[in-house]
């Protein structure tokens, strides 16, 4: 009998295939121009209007806090600027009932979750009151372990499909935060119970100072949701509305029950890592600088929408000036809030009576700080 | 002589190591181009190149492991873990692995890994970057726990920890990095693990102390001369295994001991030393041993660290108490 020649499964080539079909999707290119028309956005011009308002406002409040910072009045810092399109169109997507899981960079979108912003700057100062999230607010503080918070998200999703809420958890790493043991773990088990969560990597280029080609042999990151079994897609992360469509499309699979998905948002952190001494130009040219700086989301999005007539100068203008106005009003509410204590830290790690050490170290802070 | 600060200290050590033994490789996060986020790597990489000096993926437990298998390949890994408050990440690399190598080899392979980490308090850090984590691999079995106090013991125990045949976690206080500079040598020198350093000679009381606490203890000692107390400051430089025949002669001379770190109370290398110590001498004692810690409390945000941490006003007070007991 002559056996038929099978062809042997080849894995470079089945590699080779898997990674061409991550395309990178975009709607609006670096003009402002729509190139995919296949894609309905439903969103109204309001809706519009409201997304570029949040994204400036998000510029303005980066700006604010490096200068707030430099000047000693805010605490731990990491910048945002050329992530508002990952931030803020991603968050847009989100429903207030949703949960979010924020990395240290994600302070933006919890505030636009409704976090107060003075609690927000008391948080960066590591003031206990910046941790208290208001009840109705479905967010945890900023996570400071990278990708400690994408485990958590499968805990939070399962819960929510346990309790057969129309809900998602949604969370945030970054490019270096891919490489985490967590990371695997995570999107591995919230596919494994086919959890409502959305995890999406800010894919900024550079885990402080590790170019992303170090951080993996993995052409796109979107590719590591394939080994979880969770749908994937990389995106144009300075692309509003690509950001948009793909968290909302993630979002109705969860609720409908499909599972989790992974979307990863290539963009550009344009500032430092963080307030605490970076220096980029260690590691980056001004030239890469410039290249990102040529996608930026706000320029993009000012000009499709001022092509749609929806946006002016004066427009944005006014939206500065509230940012700026809302900015100084939180930051003087939190000036007001008396200093935290060693006291305070005491009383709030502890649930009902102290222990007998814990009670003596009480009243030793006590006098001591009151001296 | 060359003045040094800690981290210049920190950085020419590992410069005599990866010149004087080819198996020595230095890896971490950012450690490479950007020469660690204290730059205690600066320049390794461009003099020794990428295959000796060299960035990895950001993974504390990644790195853990890849330190094991490349001691397991013959080399002499010296990996960062950026802060020792991402620790938790790697425990299992550090306790259940590293330090049970000669426990499942039957003392048959050792684990020549030196891992370096800053740590401590009083810079101003976001949370889970300056807490003192020592006590809990310095329970472990398997390990030896290195902390200096000055440039020089810097330069001299980080090369004795990277030709030491088996793990030692070495801890690199974040406010001794630039705080003073003083001669260290250039060639290459050691000083032996295990052994705590006088310094400064006294009769009255003992203070034990490692890491910035030793520098409050010796403004502490300042301080108690002005009130006609003698005191004797010990630098224990290596918490695990302790020196406890320096620390129990010296007990024995002053009748009178405490003991302080920065850490908190519950989380103890002062508990130990104050075991060893009513454990072999306790006929020596003229008063009980004190100690003096931070609160239980995990460590604060920058608000309240001033208040939180031990100083040498502590130290006096606690002092005094156990001289005029």
């Amino acid at each position: 009998m002559v056996s038929k020649k099978v062809q042997q499964f080849d894995p470079v080539v089945n590699l080779q295939e898997i990674e061409e079909k991550f395309e990178m999707f975009q709607i609006l290119n670096e003009e402002g121009e729509i190139v995919n028309t296949e894609v309905d956005l439903q969103l109204s011009d309001e809706q519009l209007v409201e997304l570029m308002s949040r994204m400036v406002f998000t510029r303005i409040l980066d700006q604010r806090s490096i200068s707030l910072n430099r000047q000693g009045r805010l605490g731990f810092y990491a910048p945002t600027a050329g992530q508002e399109a990952s931030q803020i169109a991603s968050h847009y997507a989100l429903e207030k009932e949703d949960y979010i899981l924020p990395g240290y960079r994600d302070v933006p979108q919890i505030v636009w979750h409704g976090l107060p912003l003075w609690k927000a700057f008391l948080w960066s100062r590591g003031h206990f009151v910046g941790g208290q999230i208001p009840e109705d607010v479905n967010v945890l503080s900023p996570q400071i372990i990278i990708g400690a918070q994408y485990v958590q998200t499968a805990g939070v999703a399962l819960g929510i499909q346990k309790r057969g809420k129309k809900e998602v958890a949604v969370t945030y790493t970054g490019d270096g935060g891919s490489s985490q043991g967590d990371f695997y773990e995570g999107i591995n088990f919230a596919g494994a119970f086919k959890a409502p969560a959305i995890f999406i990597v800010q894919n900024n280029q550079y885990a402080i100072s590790t170019p992303r080609e170090l951080q993996t042999a993995a052409s796109t990151i979107a590719q590591k949701g394939i080994a979880a079994g969770i749908p994937s897609i990389q995106v144009d992360g300075m692309d509003p509305l690509a950001v948009y469509v793909a968290t909302r499309d993630a979002r109705k699979r969860a609720i409908a029950g499909e599972g989790p998905s992974l979307i990863e948002t290539v963009c550009y952190r344009y500032g430092p890592h963080t307030m605490a001494g970076d220096d980029p130009t260690r590691y980056r040219t001004s030239e890469t600088d410039s290249k990102w700086e040529k996608k930026d989301p706000i320029v993009r999005f000012r000009k499709f929408l001022m092509s749609k007539g929806l946006w002016s100068e004066e427009k944005e203008a006014e939206v500065i000036a509230n940012a700026k106005e809302e900015i100084k009003a939180a930051i003087k509410k939190a000036d007001e809030t008396p200093k935290q204590k060693v006291t305070d830290l005491i009383r709030n790690m502890n649930d009902g009576d102290l222990p007998f050490n814990l009670k003596e170290q009480f009243q030793i802070y006590t006098e001591k700080e009151s001296k | 002589m060359a003045q040094m600060t800690m981290i210049q200290a920190i950085t020419d050590a590992l410069r005599c190591e990866l010149k004087e033994d080819e198996n020595v490789l230095v890896f971490g996060e950012d450690v490479g181009v950007n020469g660690g986020v204290f730059r205690a790597t600066e320049g390794l990489q461009k003099e020794f190149g990428e295959d000796r000096v060299f960035d990895t993926p950001l993974a504390e437990s990644g790195i853990g492991g890849l330190s094991i298998g490349l001691a397991l390949q013959g080399f002499r890994p010296v990996p960062e873990i950026q802060f020792f408050g991402f620790v938790y990440e790697v425990m299992d690399s550090i306790c259940g692995q590293l330090a049970r190598m000669r426990y499942r080899s039957g003392g048959s392979l050792g684990a020549p890994v030196t891992i370096r980490s800053p740590f401590g308090g009083g810079v101003h850090t976001p949370e889970m970057h300056s807490d003192s984590l020592e006590g809990l691999v310095a329970s472990q079995p398997g390990l030896k726990v290195v902390v200096p106090s000055t440039p020089y013991d810097a330069k001299g125990l980080l090369i004795s920890s990277i030709r030491d045949n088996d793990p030692v976690v070495f801890l690199e206080h974040l406010k001794l990095y630039r705080s003073f500079r003083e001669e260290v040598p250039e060639e290459s020198y050691t000083i032996p693990l295990g052994k705590a350093d006088i310094k400064r000679e006294g009769s009255d009381i003992s203070i034990f102390a490692y890491g910035a606490m030793v520098h409050e203890s010796l403004k502490a000692a300042e301080a108690l001369q002005k009130e006609n107390y003698s005191a004797e400051v010990i630098d224990l430089r290596t918490i695990q295994p302790l020196d406890i025949e320096t620390i129990i002669a010296s007990v024995e001379k002053t009748g009178r001991a405490i003991v302080v770190q920065e850490a908190q109370k519950q989380a103890g290398i002062a508990a130990n030393v104050v075991s060893e110590i009513t454990e072999r001498a306790i006929l020596s004692l003229e008063a009980p041993v004190l100690r003096v810690t931070a609160p239980d409390t995990v460590y604060p945000f920058p608000q309240a660290e001033a208040v939180w941490l031990p100083n040498s006003k502590d130290i006096v007070a606690t002092a005094k108490k156990v001289l005029e007991f």
